[in-house]
């Protein structure tokens, strides 16, 4: 095949182009997701120490 | 432990491909043939060959994993693997979307190095399933490790064949001989290569700490469940490698 003009051959390297980073953002928004999860989650888990520290600054005065 | 040097790395990587880019519009001329097209190459090719050496390094960590028992060498591997799917996915549409304007046909079915390499992809598309039926995690890791060798092993041979057959429609610009690239067409297709090699091992680091983090923090949640009875972990069944 003859090469194609550029105006119709640059709607095709666009979309490679395209592709590859639509590619990269989706890879990057799936990892931010799971960022935020473990940022969720390591706030849960630092509600349960601080919910225990409390309990246990409670408890000090009826052990003495 | 897998973050480190992971900031240097991705702006060594967002300056390579931005430079490659610029290169490739503003610096490698037109091909003779096939004129503005062609600049797909220097994304087509590029991510091919990333992925099918991201093929072979999940081998590599397949070897190194039951060698020595160590599940880190396991995780490595999956994330390798599922990287280089990611790229070979990337790989096929650009290459598709190449043959589209080049040769009329958006897949050509004769063509050896097409077909080849969408035989690699369905044999690696397979390794996700194969984890995932799996539940006891070392089995898991074990068979996982063993298809990686072999599929890993596949690569390699299968690009050889390939070489060998008589030659069709796919264009070959990487020969013992050098290619038949001019100075500035290799010096950018080069900086494409390592920009897109950087970002596969930038991705790759970068996944890695995000599983280790996660993992680490399971294992903290294991052990405040050990005294806590409000909190129970909820175990889910994963393809991905447990530490």
């Amino acid at each position: 095949m003859p090469a194609l003009p550029l105006d119709e051959a640059g709607k095709y390297v666009a979309a490679a182009y395209l592709v590859f980073l639509a590619l990269v953002l989706i890879y990057v928004a799936i990892m931010a997701s799971k960022l935020s999860r473990i940022e969720r989650e390591l706030g849960e888990l630092n509600e349960i120490v601080d919910r225990r520290a409390a309990e246990e600054d409670d408890r000090e005065p009826i052990a003495r | 432990m897998f973050g480190r040097g992971l900031k240097t790395l991705s702006l060594l990587t967002v300056v390579l491909l931005v430079g490659a880019f610029a290169l490739v519009f503003f610096y490698a001329p037109n091909d003779a043939d096939q004129g503005f097209i062609q600049k797909i190459f220097y994304l087509h090719v590029p991510l091919a060959i990333v992925a099918l050496c991201g093929f072979v390094a999940g081998g590599v960590y397949g070897i190194l994993y039951l060698r020595s028992g160590d599940r880190m060498h396991d995780l490595r591997s999956y994330v390798a693997i599922h990287l280089s799917l990611i790229l070979a996915v990337g790989a096929l549409i650009t290459g598709s979307i190449w043959a589209r304007a080049s040769w009329g046909h958006w897949w050509v079915w004769d063509e050896p190095t097409l077909v080849s390499f969408l035989i690699v992809f369905l044999l690696y598309a397979c390794y996700q399933p194969l984890r995932f039926s799996i539940e006891d995690p070392e089995r898991q890791a074990r068979y996982a490790a063993v298809f990686s060798i072999v599929a890993g092993a596949f690569v390699p041979l299968n690009f050889m064949a390939v070489r060998m057959a008589q030659s069709l429609a796919h264009p070959r610009v990487l020969t013992t001989t050098g290619g038949s690239m001019p100075g500035s067409m290799r010096l950018t297709f080069l900086i494409s290569l390592a920009g897109m090699a950087c970002l596969f091992v930038t991705l790759w680091k970068y996944e890695l700490a995000s599983k280790h983090t996660s993992f680490q923090l399971k294992r903290l949640k294991r052990k405040l469940a050990g005294d806590e009875d409000a909190w129970t972990p909820n175990p889910r069944r994963s393809a991905a490698p447990q530490l």
